[in-house]
């Protein structure tokens, strides 16, 4: 199987966060970027049935010249080749927007399967897989926590995770849009052959022109949202912070826990 | 008048309690945009879960019964809602922001042209029209976003945002929602429990939980020895099961489990909203962190910054000290 895999760069989880000058958005400088947390799994993921398939994967970002790297790990842990949307007019764009490049990006690869994260870590749409689903008239699903391609490669068994503990089991047919939730798998660590290996592996850049896009659909202008401004949410009240060193705090808190909240 | 449609989930005849928070939500936007709410729901033979929306300060509960929509399927769900879009043109669509509701929304934003404006916990009147707040990088952050251009607007809103028993009660009239030709377009095969056997901790009375801060699973032993001091249940974070350091029945949040102790500890647990809402009904939580603005703080009684390598241990010793 031919299969695209959506990734998304983002700033790493631990990153301490400063709001940019204009308020628009983070600081970028200095922040350190990493591959979105589902994403590395739904990588994983299309390696594995590429190589049960002997397949091949293509990896899909959208994002600017930083997000190089991050194609860069995914062909060095193993996917053949990478297609960035790189030019300006595709960036800040929101779902439907940056759902829509994707798409039309994924139309000309020919493939039997695209897999995206569930969510990205920052803003969090949770929708950009089911957009380009919708682009291409595939069947989708969100939240995928077990992906079996059944015999004859025409459909799927797909586990999805419900809340509170759950899971809802279907057939799809293929090709399907399957957005994957973290912990599906154990994602690979990249070798020094892979490092090696992804050098040499064709990074696509392709304009909007030529994925028959028009700038006004995509991108910031072809988006329906616009942020106004981010912000550190006020938290309220928010805790009591406990002063000193950590035995310090320690004794405080269990203390406070006594006598306070009465909780101990 | 611009109309609000609220798109309500059910199950089992009954409303999801998200559901009773759209409708407060749609009934508050409503009020700043003008129109009035109508609730919409689909299924097949939902009449129980259509009385108890009537029971609501509503335009008119609208019911799309069809066969296909027996059990959920975006196929479905889209087929039937989209052209009912197209055709009332309600200016804002309302639905929880639910896993059900994620899996489709999107899908039913680009076959209408809407606006997505995913899990909104506030909205305002502001220039040009309604300006939504919605989280992000993980709740560090929110974001103040308006919407451009023409079509409607789709929201979903999140999990405690919007209180339910805000909703207005009144009697609305139930109606129903023509629905052309549809189609599941997953096989249905079945339902399972994640896990199986599963430790229980919602009747922890103590939860020591751990996340992504701990660093790895050799790194889980002084969290134990916390644990038994405090005679705690251990729980963690969903990136620590994904990681394989503590097994998927110890997880807390949307996709784990619900717990509701006297005491939680939140270690290395940054505070994003899948894991509050799994111990929103703990009584004193203490976070424990080295990031200053982690979101954890916002909810927690104490706070305390610094290596939770050091204050760990640390803890322990204080506790067992104090116990004599
Ligand atoms: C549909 C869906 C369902 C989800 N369901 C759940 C769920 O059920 N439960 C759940 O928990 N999550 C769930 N999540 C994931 C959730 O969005 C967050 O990604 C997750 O809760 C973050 O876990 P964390 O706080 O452990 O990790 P992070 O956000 O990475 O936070 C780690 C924290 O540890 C701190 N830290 C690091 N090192 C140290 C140190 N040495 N000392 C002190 N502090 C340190 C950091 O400052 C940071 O605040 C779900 C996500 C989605 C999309
Ligand atoms: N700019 C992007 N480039 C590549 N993939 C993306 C991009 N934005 C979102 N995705 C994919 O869509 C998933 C969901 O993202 P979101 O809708 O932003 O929550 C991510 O996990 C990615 O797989």
């Amino acid at each position: 199987m031919r299969i695209a895999v959506c990734i998304k760069q983002v700033p790493d989880t631990e990153a301490r966060l400063r709001v940019r000058k204009d308020g628009l958005w983070v600081e970028e400088e200095d922040l350190p970027f990493v591959i979105n947390e589902s994403d590395n799994y739904a990588l994983e993921e299309a390696l594995t049935i590429a190589e049960k398939t002997a397949g091949e994967v293509v990896v899909v970002s959208l994002g600017p010249e930083r997000v190089k790297d991050a194609l860069r790990k995914a062909l060095a842990l193993g996917a053949s080749r990478a297609v960035h949307l790189a030019e300006e007019a595709f960036q800040g764009g929101d779902a439907l927007a940056t759902g829509r490049a994707l798409a039309a990006a994924i139309a000309g690869q020919e493939v039997d399967l695209v897999l995206t994260g569930s969510q990205s870590d920052d803003v969090g749409y949770g929708a950009t897989g089911s957009v380009i689903a919708g682009h291409l008239g595939w069947p989708h699903a969100w939240l995928v926590m077990g992906l079996e391609i059944e015999e004859g490669g025409t459909s799927a068994r797909v586990t999805r995770e419900m809340e509170s503990g759950m899971n809802e089991i279907f057939r799809l047919q293929l090709p399907a849009v399957i957005e994957v939730q973290a912990g599906i798998n154990h994602p690979r660590y990249a070798s020094l052959k892979g490092i090696m290996a992804a050098k040499r592996k064709p990074i696509e850049r392709p304009s909007p022109a030529d994925l028959g896009l028009e700038a006004s659909q995509i991108g910031a202008a072809g988006s329906r949202l616009e942020v106004l401004e981010v912000a550190f949410p006020d938290s309220g009240e928010g805790a009591e912070m406990l002063e000193g060193d950590a035995a310090t705090m320690a004794r405080t808190l269990v203390e406070k826990l006594q006598r306070e909240a009465r909780v101990l | 008048m611009p109309a609000v449609w609220i798109i309500l989930q059910h199950r089992e005849g009954q409303l999801h309690r998200m559901a009773r928070e759209a409708i407060a939500a749609g009934q508050q936007l409503a009020e700043i945009t003008g129109g009035r709410p109508s609730a919409v729901l689909l299924g097949h033979g939902a009449g129980d879960a259509a009385t108890e929306a009537a029971a609501y300060d509503l335009e008119r509960v609208l019911v799309a019964d069809h066969p296909a929509l027996e059990r959920y399927t975006p196929g479905a769900y889209v087929g039937a809602l989209a052209p009912a879009i197209a055709a009332a043109g309600p200016a804002y669509v309302v639905a929880p922001h639910t896993y059900q509701t994620v899996d489709f929304l999107p899908r039913l934003a680009q076959a209408t042209g809407a606006a997505l404006v995913p899990e909104a916990i506030a909205f305002e009147p502001g220039d040009g029209g309604l300006v939504f707040r919605r989280p992000i990088m993980e709740g560090k952050l929110q974001a103040r976003v308006k919407v451009k251009g023409e079509g409607p607007v789709l929201l979903s809103v999140q999990s405690g945002a919007f209180p339910a028993d805000g909703g207005r009660a009144g009697e609305a009239p139930v109606a129903s929602l023509e629905v052309g030709e549809i189609a599941a377009d997953r096989e249905i095969l079945g339902v399972e429990q994640v896990g199986g056997d599963q430790v229980d901790l919602s009747k922890a009375e103590v939860v020591v939980a751990v996340g992504r801060g701990v660093g790895g699973a050799d790194k889980m032993k002084p969290i134990e020895e916390l644990a038994e001091v405090l005679g705690a249940d251990v729980g963690a974070s969903r990136p620590v099961i994904d990681n394989g350091w503590l097994p998927r029945d110890r997880q807390i949040g949307s996709s784990g489990q619900t717990v509701a102790p006297r005491l939680y500890f939140a270690i290395g647990i940054s505070g994003a909203i899948q894991h509050l809402v799994g111990m929103k009904g703990a009584g004193c939580v203490v976070a424990i962190n080295k990031d200053p603005s982690a979101p954890i703080f916002g909810v927690a009684r104490y706070g305390l910054v610094g290596d939770l390598h050091e204050i760990v241990p640390a803890l322990t010793e204080a506790i067992r000290e104090a116990k004599g």
